[in-house]
């Protein structure tokens, strides 16, 4: 199983560029690099996205004439700092840069992959845990010419990161190619006296989000309001519409209790008839006692 | 059956009498100044003309800084008649013409009006173009004219007018296109068709231009040149001499014209004065023959003898003022110098040729809370005896205005209140023998008395001057103006800081100004030039079991107006007004935040954050420090750099370190920080949660018995960006280039937990945040039309908390500590809705307990504050609600939100120049105190739900007392009736 990761991530990092991002749809990438495999080759590694990344910044200059809706791959880092120290490279983001035939350039498909702690880092971090500090993280303000104005800061408490192995969050809000801001923190839950726990395993397991602005819900016009208003309220008159029986039940019932008794009446109508006047029947000898009352 | 026959009635009286206690939402004619104070002002007096003519005599006529322009009575202070320009209309200049209309030059010299001095009416306005920016000057002259035409002289925008005092119509103009021509003073010699307009160009160069009054012809244009250069101010002596300063300040210069031929004559001060220490400044004065100078320590009167030759007349110390010339009779001019020595100011007039003959010699005790004297208008009225009698109207250092006469304060006004820069509100003492300042008790008979009145009024038996008595005994109430704490907590101290330095405390009932001092740290001196006041923080309020403590506010001020000035704190008692103490600090302050811990004296502890970004804790005792220390690591604040778009969230780091150790000081770091693209967006608004705004209820019950829960958070911040075009007046783009963008954003975390663009609207915005949600205002350039939107935000963790079980057995989250480091589970809702009004602020009730219904209270363009019920701005309001959710509460959906006029708190008055509203809560918890403050101050009660925990304020106890008494003897009266009965049925 760790070998595989290896190997995948090994074979990520080398094509980072070379393979379009065809299969995997989800924004979200889960860069794992096993504690041992790779040591070293951070070193080697983490300097090579800042060359790297001023290639696909002129790249999107040259694709729009000949496409209207093109796409280029664009690349900017990540860059980490523990408590107070400065900031040093720990990752790269990759992304496809997307313009569009307005004019507008978004971002789609965002890739992550993070460089693995080395072992300084590691000291580092631990030290952050034990005093409960802050760890720090930027990216630039514009992916295309970084860092752009400034770069956008985000922290969280080191506490919070540590699960299984550590659990990242990021979402990017962006505005065309500028990054606005970068909220980073753990995936879940940072519950409040917030516990000293060493990570299982030095590696990160890495969320990214990319977020755009959302339109606002117009007013509602009603530009043909003052007779829909009318309409509207025949509607709100209308909606009630209940089944007969629960409209006029309470019609209904008085009826049916009339109704039976007129059957019941009629009923014993022909009983009387039946019986004969001889025999006077249940009803009529009730009867008699308080007609005779009545008659006092 | 009689018992039966009897309560009947009764019964029915006492029903038909409580059913008429149901309050309404508006007032009625007769509640109105029950609960309710209005304060009209005008602000600092910039100039005062007075008028001359028979009626206009009781009256002065004043433009201040507040772009106000009023009429006020002489005898007695009050306004006749006011106007408010708009805020960009800067008066300039005010004068009279005519005798009968005031004359105002406004908007940087582009707007000239006419009104009419009785009434206040717009006579005419003219507007005066011109080809470049210039100082503007407004001459009216008393006997010149054109072709029967009064006129009068404006300079302004580098072009001389001359405007007819009848039409307003421009009778001739002149431009002055010398590329640096400076225009000092504009000169009319009485008797003379010729017109002067004297100045400055380039750095060293005296110009005068001659023009012919009647044309505007240009006579004659002569240049001088002196090789030193000059301060730019001048001081005029005579209709053809001015005196100027050179450009170091140590050589006046006397400038003669006459007959357009320009001659120097330099006097270095040094000559005159022994030890001049430094340098001088002109004082502008127009006093003939006569002018003054400052230098550090001495104020220097000078008199131009003949040919340019000048002799220091006084030399003085104190501080002194000078008014303009007053002409008395033919030829001779008076005017008035007041001095301040100790606590008395020394008023002289004298005639101008003439310095030590005194007109009049007056001493007056001053009160020490106005500061110094900034201006003086001198007036004069012919005695009793036909002598002259002169009166001034003085402006102090508090800008409150004065008219002194006879040696005597006639009226004062208290015009520093239009001028409200923040307002803290205070309790007042808790009742107790030798506490309470107000003998306001009345004995029984007179309690009783007052309630046969009303119970007279609700019978409606009361005569015409019962109901005026009735009327006149609510509004005297002496209730509301004690000076001690009540029972609903509607008896308050609003604690106000005006932009003069001076604290006021009123009294919400009535409000009168209870105590007033002026903070010695924002007195000019010597080390702090330009003091201004910043805000006010309540300090110390003590526990309610330390009643004998008084509490304290915290004043915080700055000398200068750049941030790193250094700042002073300020604490003074708010029962006496006194000043406590008051520190001058090293550092500057650019943030206050008022953290929530208390030390054991209950005074708040507060963090400044100075321009080096470090963080200073006050009150620097050890207690507080200790206090601090535990809390360190939980404490986090934001910042906002709006010219420059971004949002960084702090927190402490460790002390600081510097090469002066203070244990009260320390480093901050950066957190987070929001970086908006500054081609895209800009911040227009930045609104949070009140700090002291209670919440009651996490959850809110929808309809079909359903539980949401607000996501309330303290650190939430609301933000509105707009496109940087779309940040001029509305109406200055297109839809197209212009957005608005609002965030919420939490300020430990830095993140951004809704973001939402309306396209096509355009700034200013005006919000309020309170509880979960925030209401904000804006234009819509599609619709044409002012929007509100609201967003509501829900936290959606605490969303399975549906289950009673749950709860029953604790299985809940509800009681767990959050922590903003969690990922947060949030869902907001939002709906716009279309408001007419446009809106100068907007604030909401806030009450005791947070139980009580809340309504939006919205300062409109016409100065009125409206007061709408939150439930209009619900974002879950649809077209047809079903029947639960009416029977929630939510209305119908409609498009734009509806204004009622009954609504208005403020009901038929205004407050002019509205800019904030203030809402405090009462102890009662239906009850909310609304204070509403810009050139006028306009207090009220609110009661957003109705004051459903109280009897009304006209409660009629007598009445009530009256039915039961009149029951019990009913009672009796029954029982023994039906005994009787039963006797006799019995003997029968």
């Amino acid at each position: 199983m760790k070998s595989v990761k290896v190997i995948v991530s090994f074979v990520f990092t080398l094509s980072l560029l070379s393979f379009p991002s065809s299969g995997f749809q989800s924004d979200e990438l889960l860069v794992d690099d096993e504690e041992f495999g790779l040591e070293g080759s951070p070193q080697p590694r983490s300097p090579e996205p800042i060359p790297t990344r001023s290639p696909p910044v002129t790249a999107p200059t040259r694709k729009r004439h000949s496409d209207l809706d093109s796409d280029s791959k664009i690349q900017f880092s990540l860059e980490h700092a523990f408590g107070d120290s400065d900031f040093s490279p720990a990752g790269t983001f990759s992304a496809r840069l997307k313009t569009w035939s307005h004019g507008g350039q978004t971002l789609t498909k965002l890739r992550f992959s993070r460089n693995s702690f080395t072992d300084e880092d590691k000291e580092k971090f631990k030290n952050l845990l034990e005093n409960d500090d802050f760890y720090r993280i930027r990216i630039p303000s514009n992916v295309l010419s970084p860092p752009g104005r400034d770069f956008v800061i985000s922290s969280v408490k080191a506490r919070c990161l540590p699960r299984e192995g550590l659990d990242e969050h990021f979402v990017i809000h962006m505005e065309g190619v500028n990054v606005l801001a970068v909220n980073y923190g753990s995936p879940g839950s940072c519950p409040y006296p917030r516990n000293l726990k060493l990570p299982a395993k030095w590696s990160f397991s890495s969320h990214t989000v990319l977020k755009n602005s959302e339109q606002a819900p117009r007013a509602p016009v009603f530009s043909e309001e003052i007779l829909g208003g009318e309409n509207a309220e025949g509607e709100v008159v209308q909606p009630p519409e209940r089944s007969f029986w629960a409209k006029y039940w309470m019609y209904l019932i008085p009826l049916g209790l009339i109704v039976m008794n007129a059957i019941t009446q009629a009923m014993n109508m022909p009983e009387e008839q039946a019986s004969g006047q001889g025999q006077p029947s249940a009803g009529a000898v009730q009867r008699g006692p308080s007609s005779a009352a009545r008659r006092r | 059956m009689a018992t039966r026959s009897f309560f009947v009635p009764f019964l029915l009286f006492a029903l038909c009498f409580y059913s008429s206690l149901t309050p309404v939402l508006s007032l009625y004619e007769d509640q109105v100044g029950l609960m309710d104070w209005h304060q009209q002002y005008i602000g600092k007096v910039k100039q005062a003309v007075f008028s001359t003519q028979k009626t206009g005599r009781r009256r002065v006529i004043v433009s201040t800084e507040e772009n106000v322009i009023a009429s006020l009575d002489l005898r007695h202070g009050e306004i006749f008649w006011r106007h408010l320009l708009g805020s960009d209309d800067v008066i300039d200049g005010i004068d009279i013409g005519l005798g009968k209309y005031v004359i105002t030059l406004s908007s940087g010299g582009s707007v000239l009006r006419s009104w009419n001095i009785p009434d206040g009416q717009m006579v005419w306005e003219s507007f005066l173009q011109g080809p470049k920016h210039s100082k503007s000057l407004l001459l009216v002259p008393t006997n010149l004219k054109i072709e029967k035409d009064n006129v009068i002289v404006v300079f302004s925008n580098g072009r001389l007018h001359a405007v007819s005092c009848i039409d307003g119509e421009v009778l001739w103009n002149k431009d002055f296109e010398a590329e640096s021509f400076e225009a000092q003073q504009v000169i009319q010699p009485p008797g003379s068709d010729l017109i002067y307009v004297v100045g400055f160009a380039a750095s060293s160069q005296f110009e005068m231009y001659q023009i012919n009054a009647r044309n505007g012809e240009l006579l004659k244009h002569e240049r001088a040149t002196f090789s030193s250069g000059f301060l730019r101010v001048v001081s005029l002596v005579s209709s053809e001499t001015v005196v100027a300063l050179d450009s170091t300040g140590s050589i006046l210069l006397t400038i003669s014209f006459q007959n357009g031929e320009i001659s120097f004559q330099q006097t270095p001060i040094s000559n005159l004065v022994e030890d001049p220490s430094g340098p001088a400044v002109i004082l502008p004065s127009s006093v003939p023959g006569i002018f003054a100078i400052k230098t550090n320590a001495f104020t220097i009167f000078i008199r131009v003898i003949d040919e340019g030759k000048l002799e220091v007349v006084e030399k003085t110390n104190h501080e002194t003022t000078v008014s303009n010339a007053l002409p008395i009779s033919e030829g001779q001019q008076a005017f008035a110098l007041v001095q301040h020595a100790g606590s008395e100011i020394h008023l002289a007039v004298k005639i101008a040729h003439d310095w030590d003959g005194n007109l009049l010699e007056e001493s007056i005790k001053m009160d020490q809370q106005r500061g110094l004297v900034h201006k003086v208008f001198i007036n004069n009225y012919i005695r009793t005896d036909k002598s002259h009698g002169f009166r001034v109207l003085i402006v102090m250092e508090d800008h409150s205005l004065l008219l002194l006469q006879q040696g005597a304060i006639v009226w004062s006004r208290e015009d520093g209140l239009a001028s409200i820069i923040d307002v803290t509100a205070s309790e007042l003492p808790v009742e107790r023998d030798g506490v309470s300042v107000a003998k306001v008790e009345h004995n029984l008979f007179e309690w009783l008395k007052g309630h046969m009145l009303k119970l007279k009024g609700t019978l409606m038996l009361a005569s015409p001057e019962d109901v005026a008595a009735i009327q006149s005994m609510r509004l005297k109430s002496s209730e509301k103006s004690k000076l001690t704490r009540d029972h609903n907590g509607f008896r308050k101290l609003l604690v106000v800081l005006t932009r003069a330095g001076k604290l006021f405390a009123l009294h919400t009932g009535d409000g009168r100004i209870v105590w007033s001092h002026f903070l010695q740290s924002l007195h000019k001196s010597g080390t702090c030039q330009s003091p201004i006041g910043l805000n006010l923080y309540l300090w110390q309020v003590p526990h309610h079991h330390a009643m004998d403590e008084n509490p304290s506010v915290l004043v915080i001020s700055r000398c200068g107006p750049s941030s790193d000035a250094p700042a002073v704190l300020s604490f003074v008692d708010t029962y006496t007004g006194k000043e406590l103490n008051s520190l001058s600090l090293v550092h500057g302050v650019v943030q206050v935040i008022p953290l929530p811990y208390t030390d054991s004296t209950e005074q708040r502890l507060h963090l400044l954050i100075d321009s080096d970004k470090h963080a200073h804790l006050y009150p620097t005792t050890s207690e507080a420090l200790r206090i601090f220390k535990r809390e360190f690591s939980n404490i986090y604040w934001y910042s906002v750099e709006d010219h420059n778009g971004i949002i960084k969230g702090h927190a402490l780091k460790c002390k600081c370190t510097g090469e002066v150790a203070d244990e009260f000081c320390f480093d901050t770091r950066d957190l987070w920080s929001v970086v908006f693209p500054s081609e895209s967006e800009k911040i227009i608004a930045t609104v949070t949660r009140k700090l002291n705004e209670v919440v009651h209820t996490q959850a809110k019950v929808v309809a079909d018995q359903d539980v949401m829960y607000k996501y309330i958070s303290r650190n939430l911040l609301f933000v509105a960006t707009v496109a940087p075009k779309g940040s001029g007046e509305i109406g200055s783009v297109t839809p197209e280039e212009s957005w608005l963008v609002a965030y919420l954003i939490d300020t430990v975390t830095g993140r951004i937990l809704h973001r939402v663009t309306h396209h096509g609207a355009q700034g200013p915005v005006h919000a309020v945040f309170s509880e979960n949600w925030v209401v904000y205002h804006y234009f819509n350039l599609r619709a044409h039309r002012y929007e509100m939107s609201v967003i509501e935000i829900y936290d959606q963790s605490r969303a399975d908390n549906k289950d009673v079980w749950k709860l029953v057995l604790g299985k809940h989250n509800l009681t767990s500590p959050i922590s903003l480091f969690s990922r947060p589970e949030v869902i907001t809702k939002s709906q716009s809705y279309f408001f007419t009004h446009s809106v100068k602020a907007i604030a909401v009730t806030s009450t005791a307990k947070g139980i009580t219904s809340k309504q939006l209270l919205i300062g409109t363009i016409g100065d009125q504050v409206l007061a709408l019920d939150k439930r209009f701005l619900d974002p879950r309001r649809s077209v047809n609600p079903t029947q639960a959710e009416k029977e929630e509460g939510i209305i119908p959906l409609t498009d734009s939100l509806p204004i009622i006029p009954q609504s208005y708190v403020t009901h038929a008055l205004r407050v002019e120049g509205l800019r904030g509203i203030v809402t405090v809560p009462a102890k009662l918890e239906s009850t909310t105190l609304v204070f509403a403050h810009g050139v006028d101050l306009f207090f009220t009660q609110l009661a957003p739900s109705k004051t459903y925990d109280s009897l009304t304020e006209d409660f009629s106890y007598a009445l009530l007392l009256l039915t039961i008494v009149a029951l019990v003897a009913a009672i009796f009266v029954t029982w023994r009736l039906s005994e009787r009965k039963e006797l006799q049925d019995k003997w029968r």
